[in-house]
């Protein structure tokens, strides 16, 4: 069928602020298809919150809007924008949702718009739990027993007559918030009475707990003819029970053979056929290991992070041709644009296995609760592709960047037997190491399969791995036993750690005896037809089809790896722009990274793709066969910087600021000599190694001290220390890695934080913008509020700001991007840091002036000038817009953590509002991040001491507002006494009703708590009292700026808000 | 143990020697299924071939009962690893026993993708795999060159007629090296199938009276089964329907004056999408054959393309005009493979006036 001509202007909804359940995978599909709509000439329309994706780029949409993902925004913008169409199914569930609130209400077909890639009634089938079940029923597809609920005592009543344990699944929700595994009556009513306020709908679904049966997915794709095919399937190591988005995923299945493939890929596409879906579609199964039953688990009408790891694993470009069947277009009409020869209605095939880990924020958020269950806890992924599963597992534990590149690790060395067994039982992030070393041991596969559920096949695939480590250690290296070990991708460091050599000796052996590293194509076919597009993965033996050509002048682009807090989205979008920027310009583009969430490793960004770990080995292979030119480091956060020192020693040298100088900015003795040079002042400081070094530092300093360990990203580890036992409680948190670089000590001043990001050429530099963050200094900048332009420095502090950054750039002889970060203090400017790289708000800040700041820092590393071309120097002239990034937290999912800011980020992504006035603006930037009040109009006031005069003024804001102030004892007594009104409440340990009842009890729609500093224990009130009010759904404010900054949005709330089209912003700068 | 595999283009692969130790020569093809590599090992259709698995991890779920006969029939294994414990609940061995026992010959541990491209790009070819080390390439080559698959249908067909019991239309099956699954797929819906060895006459069929006649897979050459194409004239003219698969599709193409050539390197595996013509629905097949029937020679007022593939277009199946005869190339059995097309075996009760 060809395309349909009535489709011209398409609405394409993303899915905003990335949390956890819902992150890049996102900007990848919703990319791919804007770029795809584009190809066929239609007109998108593009909204999303996120600022820091690449779908918002004016490149990729026609019309741009940064607006929050709300049904008034939206119904706002198919006002002005008229769209014939809304494409629903490549947001997530926030854009299905919003999809079919917008159908539901007769929005769209009063407006005369319809919903393409999927019907509202498919959406409703596949998500409305009772409606899923009656279709399977109808069909004859069998599902877990299981009834929907929507209060307690039915659910209680329903389990008992199923029996425990259960699975509770709240309907409408994201990576199965909320949801959890039940295995008596308390933990029953815990979970249900969360899960039904989390559900859109107020419904669970109560199921049978099939836990411990194999979890297989299959992606399928369907036309509008009705052909549907499968892309592939994958089957999770850890057995149902844990979330897919935290399981340890293989793709294809290795356990199935081809009846029970057969059976549910039959099954598969049945369903996809009776819900009618055009698109694409993951469908998760249960299956017995014992016999053939299976249960479908659960259908996603739309893209998901699973497509996007199908899609990167076999080739398949799910995104783009769901969008393209969105047209009209059959499956047998596109063409696959790997082979340039087969057609999109073809199946896959691997001739090779991929693996899949969770990126788990457990470093972060060192009290949370590790384990995994149905909700999902990752932040993001890493996949692996090699000739074997151990290969592939390997490659991905170092993937993972978290200090841990075999087996050996997390020293479950150091437990008894009996510990070890009781480890076993735990199902959590460490699960395969503990597993290894019960192998290590001597325990049996059975035992451990019993234990764990986990198939045997995949214990003999980690007792490969063991066993090797083992002849490692007793055997000597023959040159037999060191291609083994090659084979199954041990990386040198660690044979040379079981050998007793060292890397350099292990590797010398490698080349002598021709052990080097050789890459494959992904081809989606398995060599059947010759692949066109140069996407490769690395294994060791064999022939080498990646020809390192040298036509053009090459660059290699390191990628960031996976997402995690403090490293997200942000830095693949500045990866993708160098990567473009570099193209413009005649090079051969090549990026390596292994996150396969993200547009970076789609396979038409760059040149050539090398999906592979981002470790010195690993690249160096890379580069021996590429030999490119030059690399670039700048752009793919700590993971690329991390990397400069290794890329130089293979003798590639580095585009943009040199190694040396990004040294200077991280070195605190280097740091202090530039700014010394420049006169520039900065907080008082120290660097240390021990805990009483530290104590020493500080109490020179005297208190509050800032602590942090150097060469880190998201001010992980950095902690602000009270008195001495902080001091040590923090020093040896930050040493239970070991430190290569010193610790830093600096005396914490408490001003207004200033950020700036700056392109310098080596001459001239251009600042952008100047973002204010509404929070005072010690809350991560990450995690504040940031406004552009800077609302309240003067013109006097403003020329000091550009001065400072220009002297800094100049000292540093930064080419390229630099990011500095400043406190204002009593009319004083003092410098915090300085990253001579790439930041998290580039991209935001690109947008929202118009000025493309990746690929001007591109082209001045290659020798171009700003005024060559064509850009002003200094501070650019301010954007008729404010700009709002709020940071967006996924605390709720993460159990255990806690939520009060401070100098480490917490937060997992951003969203933006923009607006002529800087109160319209705030409004939608917490309208954005999910912030909707008021509700009840009541509200929980705890502050510690030193706030409680600012609280005053903060708590007569919200009392103006209507708003019934609760407040805890010595709040309530504060406020009272200085004229505002505010009702006492019980702390926690006191008796009902204390503040814990009012928070239960759904009335509440803002808590307010600043914390007493220190890490404290979890039984602490305050801990308490924020666990709860997040778990709980209630709006939780840990700093009194913040508190001032929502009550000035309220304050603004009634009036209308007009979108913005930020596609035309900017537009006064020349093409380049 | 070492082997080697030595092609005819002189390339020689350094693997470890898997299953029995004899020496073999035989066609290499690739199959890219990345399950069933048991129903591909029991497929007749690869008598006369060494078999390259594609997909690199191979026995992860043993031998199983889902043989598609009684025993493997392809002349050799080859493959990048074979697991060293199997995993599934119906698995009551491993396949290097399996191998052993049936005296097929292998190689593991070499670069299949590597094999593979060889393969795509120069052609299917001839090739040994030997556990002597001491080969001589002067003197293995002329033999690779030499090899000929044969007439291999008479090695893989039944020698006597089989009779599998069903109240539902009787239908007679021309086992050319049958797949086990095409009888089940009838005798499922009802069918009394009769299996007759390929080389009975189009007279004693007719005898029996069956309600339809079912023609088969099966291996080799098309071109060679001369006296099997001249009874399918005969069936061709008998009236009674007929639906046949593969070789069968080949055999009555060539029957009705058509002409088979070999492909470059075939198509095997399970992802290969195939069109019906008359709907315009595209299919995921389940493929097996390195011949395929010329359709621009063929009388248009006999017969017309029913199927295309959808990668390379070349015919997929053929409607017989005027006649209650069709004829498929992919394999609606599946085993391994896609089930998609199994309505076809519905098509063919329905062509025989049963229920659908």
């Amino acid at each position: 069928m060809p395309k349909n001509v009535n489709i011209k202007k398409v609405l394409v909804i993303g899915s905003g602020p990335i949390v956890i359940g819902q992150a890049a995978e996102f900007d990848y599909a919703g990319t791919q298809a804007c770029r795809s709509l584009k190809e066929e000439g239609v007109e998108v329309v593009l909204v999303n919150s996120n600022p820091a994706t690449i779908m918002t780029d004016k490149e990729i949409a026609d019309e741009v809007y940064i607006e929050p993902l709300t049904v008034p925004a939206l119904e706002e913008i198919i006002r002005k924008e008229k769209p014939d169409s809304v494409l629903p199914t490549l947001g997530g569930q926030a854009g299905l949702n919003l999809g079919m609130e917008l159908a539901e209400s007769g929005f769209l077909k009063e407006h005369g718009v319809k919903l393409i890639g999927t019907t509202a009634e498919t959406i409703f089938k596949a998500e409305d739990r009772q409606a899923f079940k009656d279709t399977m029923e109808k069909i004859g597809e069998p599902c877990a027993a299981s009834q929907v609920v929507h209060n307690v005592n039915d659910g209680i009543r329903f389990t008992n007559t199923i029996g425990y344990p259960v699975v509770l699944r709240p309907a409408y929700t994201l990576g199965g918030s909320g949801g959890g595994i039940a295995h008596n009556e308390q933990e029953l009513i815990d979970i249900l009475t969360n899960g039904l306020r989390l559900s859109r709908v107020g419904e669970v679904l109560v199921e049978r707990c099939i836990a411990g049966w194999k979890e297989i997915e299959y992606e399928v794709m369907r036309d509008a003819m009705g052909n549907c095919i499968t892309v592939c399937n994958m089957e999770n190591i850890d057995p149902v029970g844990v979330h897919t988005g935290d399981s340890i995923v293989v793709a294809p299945s290795q356990t199935l053979g081809d009846k029970e493939y057969q059976m549910l890929r039959t099954s598969a596409l049945n369903i996809i056929s009776e819900l009618n879906i055009t698109g694409g579609c993951n469908v998760q199964y249960a299956l017995k290991p014992d016999s053939f039953e299976y249960c479908v688990i659960e259908v996603n009408p739309r893209v998901s992070r699973s497509s996007a790891l199908a899609s990167k694993a076999t080739g398949y470009p799910i995104a783009k041709v769901a969008a393209k069947i969105a047209l009209g277009y059959t499956l047998d009409e596109i063409k696959n644009a790997i082979t340039g020869k087969t057609y999109a209605s073809f199946e896959p095939m691997l001739d090779y296995c991929v693996v899949k880990l969770p990126r788990l924020p457990f470093d972060k958020f060192i009290t949370a609760k590790r384990t995994l269950t149905t909700q999902m806890k990752a932040t993001g992924e890493v996949m692996s592709i090699c000739s074997n599963f151990e290969g592939a597992l390997m490659k991905a534990v170092r993937s993972l960047e978290q200090h841990v590149d075999s087996l050996i690790a997390y020293d479950f060395d150091l437990l008894t037997d009996e510990q070890l067994e009781k480890e076993l039982e735990i199902v959590d992030d460490r699960r395969i190491f503990c597993i290894a070393e019960a192998l290590r041991r001597g325990v049996s596969y059975e035992k451990i399969h019993e234990i764990t559920q986990i198939d045997i096949w995949f214990i003999d695939k980690l007792a490969v791995i063991v066993e090797m480590e083992q002849m490692l250690k007793s055997q000597p290296l023959t040159v037999e036993l060191l291609k083994e070990a090659k084979r199954i991708e041990f990386p040198d460091s660690v044979i040379a750690k079981l050998t007793g050599q060292t890397e350099e000796e292990i590797k010398q052996m490698r080349y002598t005896n021709g052990i080097t590293a050789v890459y494959k194509m992904v081809d989606t076919c398995a060599a059947e037809f010759e692949a066109e597009t140069p996407y490769y993965y690395s294994v060791f033996g064999g022939e080498n089809e990646a020809v390192g050509t040298k036509t053009r002048k090459k660059v290699l682009v390191l990628g960031s790896g996976p997402i995690r807090i403090g490293q997200g989205i942000e830095f693949d979008y500045c990866s993708v722009h160098s990567t473009w920027a570099f193209k413009k310009e005649g090079f051969e583009t090549i990026i390596i990274n292994n996150n396969p969430e993200t547009v970076s490793t789609d396979f038409d960004v760059a040149d050539k793709l090398y999906f592979e770990p981002l470790t010195p080995e690993d690249v160096e292979n890379i580069v021996n066969i590429e030999k490119p030119d030059g690399a670039v480091v700048q752009f793919g956060g700590q993971t690329a910087i991390k990397l400069t020192e290794s890329l130089m020693k293979m003798g590639v040298p580095i585009y943009g600021t040199k190694a040396e100088d990004v040294d200077a900015a991280e070195d605190r003795e280097l740091f202090d000599q530039i700014l010394e040079q420049t006169k520039i002042p900065r907080a008082a400081g120290g660097t240390v190694f021990t805990a009483e070094e530290a104590k020493e530092v500080a109490n020179r300093l005297g208190y509050p001290v800032l602590v942090r360990p150097s060469y880190v990203l998201g001010g992980q580890g950095m902690k602000i220390a009270y008195n001495d036992e902080e001091i040590q409680e923090f020093i040896d948190i930050i040493n239970q890695i070991a430190q290569d670089h010193p610790i830093l000590v600096d005396k914490y001043l408490q001003g207004k934080e200033i950020e700036v990001d700056a392109v310098c050429d080596g001459t001239d530099i251009l600042i952008p913008g100047i973002m204010e963050h509404i929070e005072r200094t010690g809350v991560h900048s990450g995690d504040s509020i940031s406004v552009y332009p800077a609302p309240t420095i003067s013109e006097e502090i403003q020329e000091i700001l550009v001065d400072y950054t220009k002297r800094l750039a100049q000292a540093l002889h930064v080419v390229g991007l630099i990011n500095i970060q400043f406190i204002v203090m009593d009319g004083e400017v003092y410098v915090i840091e300085v990253n001579p790289r790439s930041s998290r708000t580039v991209p935001y800040i690109s947008k929202v002036t118009g000025i493309p700041i990746v690929d001007l820092a591109t082209k001045v590393m290659i020798g171009k000038t700003l005024n060559g071309m064509g850009y002003p120097v200094g501070l650019a002239q301010k954007a008729e817009y404010i700009a709002i990034k709020m940071p967006v937290f996924s605390f709720e999912k993460l159990r255990g953590a806690e939520i009060s800011l401070g100098p480490e980020m917490k937060s997992t992504g951003e969203c933006l509002g923009i607006a002529k006035g800087f109160d319209e603006a705030l409004y939608k930037a917490f309208l954005g991040a999910g912030v909707v009040l008021p509700k009840h109009k009541q509200m929980i006031m705890t502050v510690k001491d030193a706030d409680k005069p600012e609280a005053v003024d903060v708590a007569k804001r919200f009392a103006a507002l209507g708003y019934k102030i609760y407040a805890t004892r010595s709040t309530a007594k504060f406020l009272n006494a200085h004229g505002v009104e505010a009702l006492r409440v019980n702390k926690i340990t006191q008796e009902s009703p204390n503040v814990m009842d009012l928070i239960l009890g759904h009335k509440i729609d803002l808590v307010i708590d600043t914390p007493t500093q220190g890490n404290g224990d979890k039984s602490r009130d305050g801990f308490l009292i924020r666990r709860n009010a997040i778990e709980t759904g209630v709006y939780c404010i840990t700093a009194m700026d913040t508190a001032n900054a929502l009550a000035s949005s309220l304050e603004t709330a009634e009036k209308t808000l007009t979108p913005v089209d930020i596609s035309k912003i900017g537009n006064c700068y020349p093409e380049k | 143990m070492k082997a080697f595999l030595i092609l005819e283009d002189g390339t020689v692969f350094e693997g470890i020697s898997i299953g029995a130790e004899r020496e073999v020569i035989s066609e290499i093809v690739f199959n890219t299924s990345m399950t069933g590599y048991l129903e591909v090992l029991t497929d007749p259709s690869y008598a006369g071939q060494a078999v390259v698995m594609t997909y690199p991890l191979i026995g992860n779920y043993g031998i199983t009962p889902d043989m598609e006969s009684e025993k493997p029939w392809a002349d050799g294994y080859i493959v990048r690893e074979l697991s060293r414990i199997p995993s599934n609940f119906r698995s009551n061995g491993t396949i290097q026993d399996f191998l052993k026992k049936y005296g097929i010959p292998g190689i593991m541990g070499i670069d299949t993708r590597a094999l593979t491209r060889i393969l795509r790009d120069k052609g299917t070819m001839n090739g040994m795999i030997t556990t002597n080390e001491n080969y001589n390439l002067s003197t293995v080559i002329p033999l690779l060159k030499a090899y000929r698959t044969g007439n291999v249908v008479d090695k893989v067909t039944c020698t006597e007629k089989i009779v599998l019991e069903g109240k539902g239309k009787k239908v007679a099956l021309m086992d050319f090296g049958a797949k086990k699954n095409i009888a089940r797929s009838l005798h499922q819906r009802g069918c009394q199938v009769t299996i007759y060895p390929a080389h009975t006459t189009a007279e004693e069929i007719l005898a029996a009276k069956p309600d339809g006649i079912m023609l088969s897979n099966g291996p080799g050459d098309p071109a060679e089964c001369t006296e099997i194409i001249r009874e399918l004239k005969k069936l061709y003219s008998s009236d009674v329907p007929i639906f046949a698969i593969c070789l069968g599709h080949q055999l009555m193409a060539l029957a009705m004056g058509a002409s088979t050539h070999k492909l470059k390197y075939g198509h095997r595996g399970g992802n290969h999408p195939v069109k019906d013509l008359e709907t315009g629905r595209v299919y995921i097949s389940s493929q097996n054959h390195g011949y395929v029937v010329d359709t621009d020679q063929m009388d248009s007022n006999i017969v017309k393309p029913a199927f295309i593939n959808v990668n390379d277009k070349t015919n997929e199946g053929l409607s017989y005009i005027g006649k209650n005869i069709f004829t498929v190339q992919f394999h609606p059995e599946a085993c391994p493979g896609p089930q998609d097309s199994a309505y076809l075996f519905d098509r063919f009760i329905e062509m025989m006036g049963g229920k659908e």
